[in-house]
């Protein structure tokens, strides 16, 4: 589903990917996990092309995303992104925040569109929370409205990029539950993270970066406890 | 000091400073609806990746606020028309300058406050698959504009003062029109205080709507 070959980012002179390969398959959950710095945010947003790509592929449905006749709202309608900051629209509340974009792009009725994100609220525990502003919710609350606004677009893969981290300890567990929900329910899924729980129960693939390159790669299980290399040892040492 | 003035007298001079209170509102509203416009053309102009609209809108702003009033005031009334062959109207010349002058400034305010919503907002809509232009207009846009009203606020008390130095280009505003009373009745004292009552009537009467839109859109 998603297909990356020899992909390079550079800001300025700073190379932060330096030739990443890897494909994605339909309904799996890939956790990338590394220390901070190693890139693995600015891998997951060349995904959707929030970065501009320096040289490679990423090759996304079918669709080569740095092909100039790709059109990139189009793929990124197929493409759910989650932020680390949420990123909620504060002027609008949050079923107009879930609403925006399937009105506006994929042209739904206001009533469908009502409806649709009434459904998705339910599914992320939050429909009494519809017509409430982001700034009234919790932490974890506002980001389990970011998830429901996109897969409100009824997206085929999704990304998370550090979903939790800027959460209190006590409201990561809601976000995750809904989280492995999705996962369940056959979503594709990338997720940029620190929560080695998760990475072990939910994820299918743990992808390890340090320094621009995927260091390791593997079932969650045999990374965690049995790490090929010493990078990978010495990352795990530091955080379990 | 007693009976020295006659404050009660400047009654007969009303209608003439009316007349200067009717252009005076009559420059700055319509000469600010149009610098609001130029303002958020150039503002966004400013933001442009474009390198000659950036060029252009730049070359503007640093030209009006690099200069005075006073400058551009006088050489669009006297110089312009030596250029052009074509004679302006002093009301016209008024409004050009003020709308000139106040989309600067607007300009400025546009930019700051486009510029000042978090990256993450245009993100959020463009990962939802909005075109840039959909999330600057629904997203970035919305949030900006409320950030934009206490500084619109105070530009516009300053361009209302401003339009007082049109009376050098022969403006009939209230500034002129006091001067005309002034010379002719030698009531300086008066005239010049209730020329200024005026113009504070206006600027608080703007500032008292401007707390009350804050208010509406509870911004703090």
């Amino acid at each position: 589903m998603i297909i990356v070959k020899d992909l390079h980012k550079k800001f300025g002179n700073n190379e932060v990917l330096k030739g990443i390969d890897c494909h994605i398959e339909p309904q799996e959950v890939v956790c990338v996990i590394g220390p901070s710095g190693s890139g693995k945010s600015t891998f997951l947003r060349c995904l959707n092309m929030l970065e501009t790509i320096t040289s490679g592929d990423v090759v996304v449905d079918g669709k080569n995303l740095s092909d100039s006749e790709t059109n990139i709202n189009m793929v990124r309608t197929e493409i759910g992104m989650v932020f680390q900051q949420f990123n909620l629209f504060p002027h609008k509340n949050v079923i107009e925040n879930i609403m925006l974009a399937p009105q506006k792009v994929r042209k739904i009725s206001e009533k469908e569109s009502r409806e649709r994100g009434m459904k998705l609220l339910e599914k992320v525990g939050l429909s009494d929370k519809a017509e409430q502003f982001p700034s009234q919710l919790s932490g974890g609350q506002q980001q389990r409205v970011a998830i429901a606004r996109a897969l409100a677009m009824e997206p085929k893969m999704m990304l998370f990029d550090e979903p939790t981290s800027a959460l209190d300890p006590e409201l990561v567990g809601e976000v995750l539950e809904v989280m492995k929900q999705l996962a369940l329910e056959g979503m594709t899924m990338v997720v940029v993270t620190h929560e080695m729980g998760f990475a072990k129960e939910v994820g299918d693939r743990v992808l390890f970066m340090d320094e621009g390159v995927i260091v390791e790669q593997g079932d969650p299980d045999q990374v965690f406890t049995n790490p090929q290399s010493d990078r990978t040892k010495e990352f795990l040492n530091k955080i379990l | 000091m007693e009976g020295r003035f006659d404050w009660v007298g400047v009654i007969d001079f009303l209608p003439q400073l009316g007349t200067g209170l009717y252009y005076t509102l009559l420059i700055s509203v319509v000469g600010l609806i149009i610098g609001f416009i130029l303002g958020g053309i150039f503002g966004f102009g400013r933001i442009a990746k474009n390198k000659v609209i950036y060029g252009l809108s730049s070359l503007y702003v640093e030209i009006i606020r690099g200069t005075p009033v006073l400058v551009q005031a006088i050489w669009i009334f006297f110089a312009l028309p030596l250029i052009t062959n074509y004679n302006m109207d002093s009301v016209m010349a008024g409004i050009i300058v003020i709308a000139l002058n106040s989309g600067a400034y607007i300009a400025e305010i546009v930019r700051g406050s486009v510029q000042s919503i978090a990256k993450g907002q245009m993100e959020a809509g463009r990962s939802l698959g909005l075109s840039h232009g959909q999330a600057m207009r629904y997203i970035v846009w919305p949030q900006a504009f409320k950030r934009m009203i206490p500084p619109l606020g105070n530009q516009f008390i300053i361009s209302i003062k401003d339009t007082s130095l049109l009376s050098v280009i022969l403006v009939p505003e209230l500034m002129f029109q006091g001067r005309l009373v002034a010379s002719n009745y030698f009531n300086a004292v008066e005239i010049y205080t209730m020329v200024a009552v005026f113009y504070l009537a206006i600027t608080l009467s703007l500032s008292f709507i401007l707390r009350i839109v804050e208010r509406r859109l509870d911004i703090k």
